[in-house]
């Protein structure tokens, strides 16, 4: 259990999540997709606050607080999505694209 | 200790390839919710009992529900059982691993336990809320004006405007027949106009 293994399992974390990110059409698949990317970062700060000292932790409070309010969007414009195309796939939101 | 750490660390790292790897979307939130109480244990385990308490509470109680909500109400015809389709896997999959590649080589070169000295004084809860409401005051206020924000923009986005897509958001009609409760009942038909 040191910092190495910490930053190791955040970047696997990440990468996964990276993965979800390119891989996945559900808008809702895509913010937990997110989710794992933003968990990753947060477990490095925790990790790097521990081993190394310094204000780590405080971050990863204004973090979730971001986060959280992320998602509430997020879902809400997936609403709005399903709504207008009856499907949450994100290749056919392509219309802001003009 | 550390087989509590290395359990905990199998476990998220299992549950984070499942939320990826699941075809069905609510198994994919359910194992977000693993992988969440996973990391909580990892903070635990990493003298941070606030924000693990805090991971449990808004991560896997509020964000997790929001999520299922989420795949429910837009997926109103095929139930939740619909496959989560992917695209262009293979090109994602070699991004993600060169990815991780190049940042495990970058943690594993930089030799972090090298200079590693025990820590001074780790950071109690008492000490993170000395800094969050007194050193970082104004970042504190912030945040609460962004989540104030995100609020109004979320109910903005959500609510039903016209009588169109009438019953194709579960979420949208509850709280409009709440609203629409407190109000008179004529107010159903035409209350979306005044936005």
């Amino acid at each position: 259990m040191n910092l190495t293994h910490c930053l190791l399992l955040a970047s696997f974390l990440f990468c996964v999540g990276v993965y979800g990110l390119l891989t996945r059409r559900q808008a809702v698949a895509v913010l937990l997709a997110l989710e794992l990317m933003m968990n990753a970062a947060n477990l490095a700060f925790v990790a790097f606050a521990h081993f190394r000292g310094g204000p780590g932790q405080l971050f990863v409070v204004f973090a979730l607080a971001i986060t959280v309010a992320e998602v509430a969007i997020g879902l809400a414009l997936v609403m709005l999505l399903y709504r207008r195309h009856d499907d949450t796939a994100l290749d056919r939101a392509s219309e802001t694209q003009g | 200790m550390t087989l509590l750490f290395v359990l905990a660390l199998v476990v998220t790292a299992i549950a984070a390839v499942m939320v990826v790897a699941a075809k069905n979307l609510v198994r994919a939130v359910m194992a977000l919710a693993l992988m969440l109480l996973g990391t909580a244990v990892l903070y635990a385990l990493l003298e941070a009992p606030f924000l693990a308490g805090v991971q449990v509470l808004t991560y896997v109680g509020g964000v997790v529900t929001l999520m299922i909500f989420g795949v429910m109400v837009t997926r109103r015809h095929e139930g939740a059982n619909a496959p989560a389709e992917r695209i262009h896997g293979f090109r994602g999959l070699v991004v993600a691993a060169g990815m991780f590649a190049l940042l495990a080589w970058a943690v594993v070169a930089s030799d972090l336990e090298r200079g590693a000295t025990p820590i001074v004084k780790p950071e109690t809860t008492r000490s993170l809320a000395t800094a969050l409401l007194d050193d970082h005051l104004v970042a504190f206020e912030v945040v609460s004006l962004l989540l104030l924000a995100a609020l109004i923009g979320a109910v903005v986005l959500a609510r039903r405007r016209d009588g169109r897509d009438e019953g194709s958001a579960i979420l949208a009609a509850a709280s409009r027949e709440a609203i629409d409760a407190q109000q008179a009942p004529a107010g159903s038909a035409h209350g979306g106009d005044a936005r």
